[in-house]
C-alpha cells in the first residue's frame, strides 16, 4: 500500500506544495506524506519548515504531538485494536493480550519479520459491536484473537 | 424488488459488504429483477448486517444476515422481523435528526430532497440573519457535544462580532467511547450536516466551514468528502447557494489521533496546523476562533439538527423534551448490551428503561453492574441511579453528565478499580500537557490506584484529594472530568477497591 523507498526531496516538496492554498495546511501535508511513504520522513521536516516559515523544532513539535504520524515505516499489516471502555466491557483486554502474546510484541511493536504492527486505538465508533479492531483500514466488529491473527496472516 | 443493505461502518464490520456481494451474485444467478441500494444504518446494530426487502408493500427487515442466508432470503423462506418500522426498538423512537438515516442512499441528493432535505435551508434563505439565529434560540437546541451550551446564544455572539471573515467549524472528533452518533449521521445522511452548516453560515455571516473529522473514521471521511463534492456540483455549496446570492463553502479536514482535539480550542489549534494544545478562555472562540476570527464551533449532531428545526419550526422541536433539555437526543447504547444501537428519543426517558427495556440488558445475560454515561469522562452509575431521567440538569444533579449521550453497559464481571485506573491512564496518554493537574495528576493517579490495588488503604484519601485538584485546577474537561469516572467508581463500588486490600492482609 505504501512505498518504503528513500524519498526524494523534489517529490516530497511536490507533495507539500499541493496543499499550499489551504488555511492551516500542516496536518494535511503530514497526512499526504504519510499516505505516500507510510511514515513522515525526517528529511521532510526542513522542507515543511522552509515552506511554512516555521522552525524545524516547531514542525517536529506538531508531528510528535499526534499519535497518527510515524517517523519510521510500520509493518506490512497494521492492526489497530480498540482499548476503550465499550470494547473493554466485551473482553477487549483479554483479546488484545492474547494477540500481543501470540505475536510476541507489545503495543506499538512490529513483529521481527516486519509483517505486523499492532497499535492501540481509542474508539472506532463500533461500540455496539465490540470488541472492535481495524486491519489495514478495514473495520472488524465482534472480533476475537483467532480471527484477528488470521486476518494479518499470523 | 428493492433490497436495502447498510454501508455504515458498523454494518461493514459485521459483514454487510460480503452480504451485498453474495446478494448481487444470487440475484444474477436467479435472473431476478432486483436493485440493491446501500443506505446508512437504522441503528439496530445487533441486527446488522440488516437486509430490508421491498416487494412493493414496504420494507421488511431480516437480520443478522450472513452470506449463507442469501439464497433462503431471496426464496422467501427466511424468517424476518416484519415491517422494519414496526420493530419495537424503532417504533418507540422519535426520529427528528436521524429521520433519514438508514432510509435513504446517503450520497443521493435526489433521495435527500425527496425525504425533506433542503426544505430547512430554503426556508432559512428567506429569513434575515437575526431571524435565523432567533429560530435556533427558540428551538432550545443545546450543544450535543456534551457541554450543553445553548446553540442560539453561541450563534448570536458570532453574529454580533465584526470581522472580515467568520467561520463555521464542525467538531466531528467523536472520540468518546460508547458514542457513534456523529459517525452514523456522517455516513448515513451527510447532506443533513452540510445543510446545517450552510444554515449556520447564513445565520452568522460566515462563508467558510470546516469539518474536523477524526482519522479513526475512514468511511465517514470518504462519504463526507463525496457529499461535499456532490453538494458543490449541485449548487448547495459555493458562491451562490441555491441561486439565492449568498456564499458558503466547506472542507473536510482529518484529525490525527489526538483525543484532546475534541476540546474546541485544541481542535482550532489543530485545524490551524499547530499542536492540539488547549487555549485558555477567554477569548471565546465565538470572538477569536479559527485564525483569530469569530467562529461557531458546534458538534455534528447540533449542526445536523438545525435542518429539521427550520423544516418543522422551532416550536415543533422545542415541544419535545424535559425542562431545559428540549427536543430529542440520539442515545447510543453500547458495550455489553443485548440490543445495542442508536435510539433517538425526547429527553426525559429514565436510564433504567433505556437499559433494561429498550436495550434488553447485557449481551452476556449476566446482571448489569454499572453503566458509564458520556464517554471516558463520564461517571459510572450503579443500578440505584437508574431512575435518573435522561436530561442535562438531571444527570448533573446525580454527579454525572450526559456528554455526547453514549451509554456503556458493563456486566457483573467488570472490575471497577481497573476501570478507574484506565480512566487515569487514558488521561495521561491523551493529556495535551498544557496544565499541570492533568499532565502530572493523571500519572500520579495511575500510581495511586496501583497502591490501593496493592492494599494501601491510606492511598484512597490521596486519590480523593488528587481528584479534587484535577477537577478544580485543570484547564479543560480532560483533566477536569477524569475524576468523574474515578470517583464514581470509588464511591459506588467500594468493594472493588477493598477486596485486594483484605486479600493482602
Amino acid at each position: 500500500m505504501t512505498r518504503a523507498t528513500h524519498p526524494e526531496t523534489a517529490e516530497m516538496q511536490a507533495i507539500i506544495d499541493r496543499h499550499l492554498g489551504m488555511e492551516g495546511p500542516l496536518l494535511p501535508m503530514f497526512h499526504a506524506l504519510q499516505a505516500e511513504y507510510g511514515y513522515v520522513p525526517a528529511a521532510a521536516l526542513p522542507l515543511l519548515a522552509d515552506t511554512l516559515n516555521l522552525t524545524v523544532a516547531e514542525v517536529h513539535g506538531v508531528k510528535s504531538f499526534y499519535h497518527d504520524f510515524r517517523d519510521h515505516p510500520a509493518g506490512r499489516h497494521i492492526l489497530k485494536i480498540c482499548r476503550a471502555e465499550a470494547c473493554q466491557a466485551m473482553g477487549a483486554n483479554d483479546m488484545s493480550a492474547r494477540v500481543l502474546e501470540r505475536l510476541g510484541i507489545d503495543w506499538h511493536g512490529t513483529t521481527p519479520d516486519g509483517d505486523v504492527t499492532v497499535e492501540p486505538v481509542y474508539c472506532l465508533g463500533l461500540c455496539a459491536c465490540g470488541p472492535a479492531a481495524m486491519v489495514d483500514g478495514r473495520v472488524v466488529g465482534r472480533a476475537n484473537s483467532d480471527r484477528l491473527l488470521a486476518e494479518v496472516g499470523a | 424488488m428493492k433490497i436495502y443493505i447498510s454501508m455504515d461502518s458498523a454494518a461493514k464490520a459485521l459483514g454487510a459488504d460480503q452480504v451485498a456481494a453474495a446478494m448481487a451474485t444470487e440475484i444474477a444467478a436467479r435472473g431476478l429483477h432486483a436493485e440493491i441500494i446501500r443506505t446508512g444504518s437504522r441503528g439496530m446494530i445487533w441486527l446488522e448486517p440488516l437486509v430490508e426487502i421491498d416487494r412493493g408493500q414496504g420494507r421488511e427487515a431480516f437480520g443478522p444476515v450472513s452470506p449463507a442466508d442469501v439464497a433462503a432470503l431471496l426464496a422467501g423462506t427466511m424468517a424476518g422481523h416484519g415491517p422494519t418500522e414496526t420493530i419495537p426498538f424503532l417504533a418507540k423512537q422519535t426520529r427528528l435528526t436521524f429521520a433519514r438515516c438508514g432510509v435513504t442512499d446517503p450520497l443521493s441528493l435526489d433521495d435527500y430532497t425527496a425525504h425533506g432535505g433542503l426544505l430547512g435551508l430554503r426556508r432559512a434563505l428567506g429569513l434575515s440573519r437575526a431571524e435565523i439565529v432567533a429560530e435556533v434560540t427558540a428551538s432550545g437546541l443545546r450543544g450535543r457535544g456534551g457541554a450543553g451550551f445553548p446553540t442560539g446564544i453561541k450563534w448570536n455572539t458570532v453574529l454580533g462580532a465584526q470581522a472580515d471573515q467568520k467561520y463555521i467549524v464542525c467538531n466531528a472528533d467523536e472520540g468518546d467511547s460508547g458514542t457513534f452518533a456523529d459517525r452514523m449521521i456522517m455516513e448515513g445522511d451527510p447532506f443533513c450536516l452540510i445543510e446545517g452548516m450552510v444554515i449556520a453560515g447564513l445565520g452568522v455571516g460566515a462563508t467558510k466551514g470546516y469539518v474536523y473529522l477524526r482519522s479513526e473514521y475512514p468511511d465517514a471521511i470518504a462519504v463526507m468528502n463525496a457529499a461535499v463534492d456532490i453538494a458543490r456540483e449541485a449548487g448547495v455549496l459555493g458562491a451562490d447557494v441555491l441561486g439565492a446570492g449568498q456564499a458558503f463553502d466547506m472542507e473536510i479536514r482529518v484529525g490525527a489521533g489526538a483525543y484532546v482535539c475534541g476540546e474546541e480550542t485544541s481542535l482550532l489549534n489543530s485545524l490551524e496546523g499547530k499542536r492540539g494544545v488547549v487555549r485558555a478562555k477567554p477569548p471565546l472562540p465565538a470572538l477569536e476562533g479559527f485564525m483569530g476570527k469569530p467562529t461557531v464551533v458546534n458538534n455534528v449532531i447540533s449542526l445536523a439538527t438545525v435542518p429539521v428545526v427550520f423544516e418543522k419550526g422551532a416550536a415543533h422541536y422545542a415541544a419535545f423534551g424535559l425542562g431545559r433539555s428540549k427536543g430529542t437526543i440520539p442515545i447510543q447504547i453500547a458495550g455489553n448490551v443485548a440490543h445495542g444501537g442508536l435510539f433517538e428519543t425526547a429527553f426525559g426517558m429514565p436510564l433504567g428503561v433505556l437499559i433494561d427495556e429498550i436495550a434488553g440488558g447485557t449481551a452476556t445475560g449476566r446482571p448489569v453492574k454499572a453503566v458509564q454515561i458520556g464517554g471516558p469522562l463520564g461517571a459510572y452509575f450503579p443500578r440505584s441511579k437508574f431512575d435518573t431521567p435522561f436530561g442535562y440538569e438531571e444527570f448533573d444533579g446525580q454527579g454525572g453528565l450526559i456528554g455526547h449521550a453514549g451509554i456503556v453497559v458493563f456486566d457483573d464481571t467488570a472490575d471497577m478499580l481497573g476501570m478507574a485506573r484506565f480512566a487515569m491512564e487514558f488521561c495521561a496518554i491523551e493529556s495535551c500537557g498544557k496544565c499541570t493537574p492533568c499532565r502530572i495528576g493523571a500519572v500520579r493517579g495511575v500510581e495511586t490506584i496501583d497502591r490501593i490495588a496493592q492494599g494501601d488503604g491510606a492511598a484512597v484519601a490521596v486519590l480523593t484529594d488528587l481528584c479534587e485538584t484535577m477537577k478544580d485546577g485543570s484547564l479543560c474537561a480532560l483533566g477536569g472530568f477524569t475524576p468523574f469516572p474515578v470517583m464514581s467508581a470509588l464511591t459506588h463500588f467500594p468493594d472493588d477497591f477493598a477486596t485486594r486490600k483484605e486479600a493482602a492482609e
